[in-house]
């Protein structure tokens, strides 16, 4: 049966030094998480004065078809021992491989993760400032929300989602991969020509999706190559034997508010519908990598691509298949699973832009990425005459997931906005209300300098004396101001606290 | 940041694609049109210099 969608993002951001012949990703990342980190520390307005994640637990080669990946074909991670906070909104700061990465806090609903992202960008931000006044002079870090360098190196936006354990995952993999393939349609965050091998501007001058090139297998457990349109990583951080976390790699990092509250907002319901059992529609295609492809080239959405079952279906008819199977299962079950009245937004904003789509995707230029992307190049281009290969475009391109405010392209092309930035500034630095990672905010908040360690599941007191106090979280949907606010506010030191707690 | 009125039309049904050709829509597209004309002039000043330097010298590792 379905359960409440608790999600989360994390987002790889690109990172360059200017102003050096010097290039070390890593140093430059790291510089510009631990400045941001001593800039809070000293304003007292975010950072918990450095609280370290806790790597007890990770276990990134569990495979969720049942196996470990220990024969040491699983490329090695990297990401340990560099910079690794967890800041007071919940959220978790880090150099992973060679790139600053936030992961939001835990979100109740679409619209949440929302709030969060841009305070991620708001975060990001705030950090190339403090950076920059570390570096020496003429030297600045600038980082860029999107997903490849335009040579074949690309970096994830990973999206998480709460699932029930009893589901099988054959189910979950039918299911979703439809979906995953199609809705790049609205959530592309779109890219001037192809990564792909063999390909290149020339084959595709404009493609709706940052990461369509690089996935090269239906399933599988790698993040680094040999991408899969379904991660099977299986590690919880949660009750093991009621929970997975469906940790999604194929979706692009979004500028669009719109397009990342529908990424998460339809992916949760239609992970609820198979939760179900209630996704009776089977769309599976027939060779789901080539085609991924062809949906991301085809930006007339017109294209028509072949089903396992024979029959030949576009890829905005994959999502009113969705769509309308959607609007069944909210008659029957309701939406309470996804936030009922984001649920009630989720549909009505899906169907606005489906709509949209088929008339005329150019219509959605101030409401999603690609549309957005496509109609400043396509203007800009046919203003000064420039062919698809020419590197302004190019430069257009990069320049659009820019995060500095005054140079950012995405911030000129009059995006609707889902979440104003004054509520975005409170979310960089308080936590979201209705998850576990207010419980893990407050602390961090009040009790900095008792909290040794702290991640998703769990967070490690030191209170003098007795021996270190882990306290778990193992439940997602606990530690919300509604289950433990008033334990909270009663507490004014952390002994307090671990007393009530009775841990 | 060009702080824009939203102007949209409920989605129609899908069986009303035919009538969903209404002019709220072209309306919209004409309005982003003239926005886009002075954005260009406005991007104009903020581009990198060198966009063909830009562009080379970007260059990520992989991730994830």
């Amino acid at each position: 049966m379905a359960i409440a969608k608790i999600v989360g993002i994390e987002t790889e951001y690109g990172i360059v030094i200017r102003g050096t012949d010097e290039s070390n990703p890593i140093a430059a990342s790291s510089t510009l998480i631990n400045a941001y980190l001593h800039a809070t520390a000293r304003d007292r307005a975010g950072a918990s004065g450095r609280v370290d994640w806790d790597f007890e637990d990770e276990s990134p080669g569990t495979d969720a078809r049942g196996f470990d990946q220990a024969d040491g074909s699983l490329a090695p991670e990297v990401e340990t021992h560099l910079v690794n906070a967890v800041l007071t909104n919940g959220a978790r700061y880090y150099v992973d491989h060679a790139h600053p990465e936030l992961s939001t806090p835990e979100c109740a609903d679409a619209l949440s993760v929302v709030r969060f992202d841009r305070a991620a960008e708001l975060i990001l931000r705030r950090s190339m400032a403090a950076a920059t006044e570390l570096l020496p002079p003429g030297q600045e870090i600038v980082v860029y929300k999107n997903n490849s360098d335009g040579k074949g190196n690309s970096y994830g936006c990973h999206e998480n989602y709460l699932m029930d354990r009893t589901v099988p995952f054959g189910r979950i993999v039918a299911g979703i991969t439809p979906h995953f393939m199609t809705r790049q349609i609205y959530c592309g965050a779109g890219k001037v020509g192809s990564e792909a091998p063999g390909l290149g501007v020339a084959d595709v001058p404009f493609q709706l999706s940052q990461r369509a090139d690089f996935f090269e297998e239906e399933i599988g457990l790698e993040t680094t190559l040999k991408r899969p349109i379904v991660n099977t990583r299986d590690e919880p951080h949660a009750d093991a034997q009621k929970y997975r976390r469906l940790h999604v790699i194929i979706g692009d990092a979004n500028m669009s508010q719109l397009a990342t509250f529908l990424k998460v907002g339809t992916t949760s319901i239609v992970l609820a519908m198979i939760e179900d059992d209630a996704l009776d529609t089977d769309l599976r295609f027939a060779t789901p990598v080539p085609t991924l492809r062809q949906i991301s080239y085809d930006t007339t959405l017109s294209r028509t691509y072949l089903l396992a079952d024979g029959r030949r279906i576009s890829a905005l008819e994959v999502q009113w298949n969705l769509l309308d199977a959607a609007r069944t299962w909210a008659a029957e079950r309701g939406l309470e699973v996804v936030g009922e009245e984001v649920g009630k937004e989720i549909l009505t904003r899906w169907e606005e832009v489906l709509t949209d789509l088929e008339a005329d995707p150019m219509r959605l230029a101030d409401r999603l990425d690609w549309p957005a992307k496509l109609n400043l190049i396509e203007r800009y281009r046919v203003r000064d005459g420039l062919e698809w290969g020419d590197p302004r475009l190019a430069a257009l391109d990069l320049q659009y997931h820019d995060l500095r405010e005054a140079r950012s392209l995405a911030e000129r092309v009059g995006l609707e906005r889902l979440v104003d930035d004054d509520d975005a500034t409170l979310a960089i630095t308080e936590p979201p209300t209705d998850t576990r990672a207010y419980f893990r905010g407050v602390c961090l908040t009040r009790w900095p300098e008792s909290i040794v360690a702290a991640n998703w599941d769990s967070i490690v007191f030191d209170v003098g004396e007795d021996p270190l106090r882990r306290v778990p979280m193992m439940e997602p949907s606990r530690g919300t101001r509604a289950h433990v606010g008033s334990v909270l506010d009663r507490c004014s030191t952390p002994a307090e606290l671990l007393e009530q707690l009775g841990s | 940041m060009a702080e824009r009125e939203q102007i949209r039309k409920p989605a129609p049904a899908r069986e009303d694609d035919e009538v969903a050709e209404a002019p709220a829509g072209s309306e919209s597209g004409e309005k982003i049109k003239a926005e886009l004309d002075d954005l260009l002039d406005e991007i104009d000043e903020v581009l990198e210099s060198n966009a063909e330097d830009f562009v080379k010298s970007y260059i990520q590792k992989g991730g994830e």
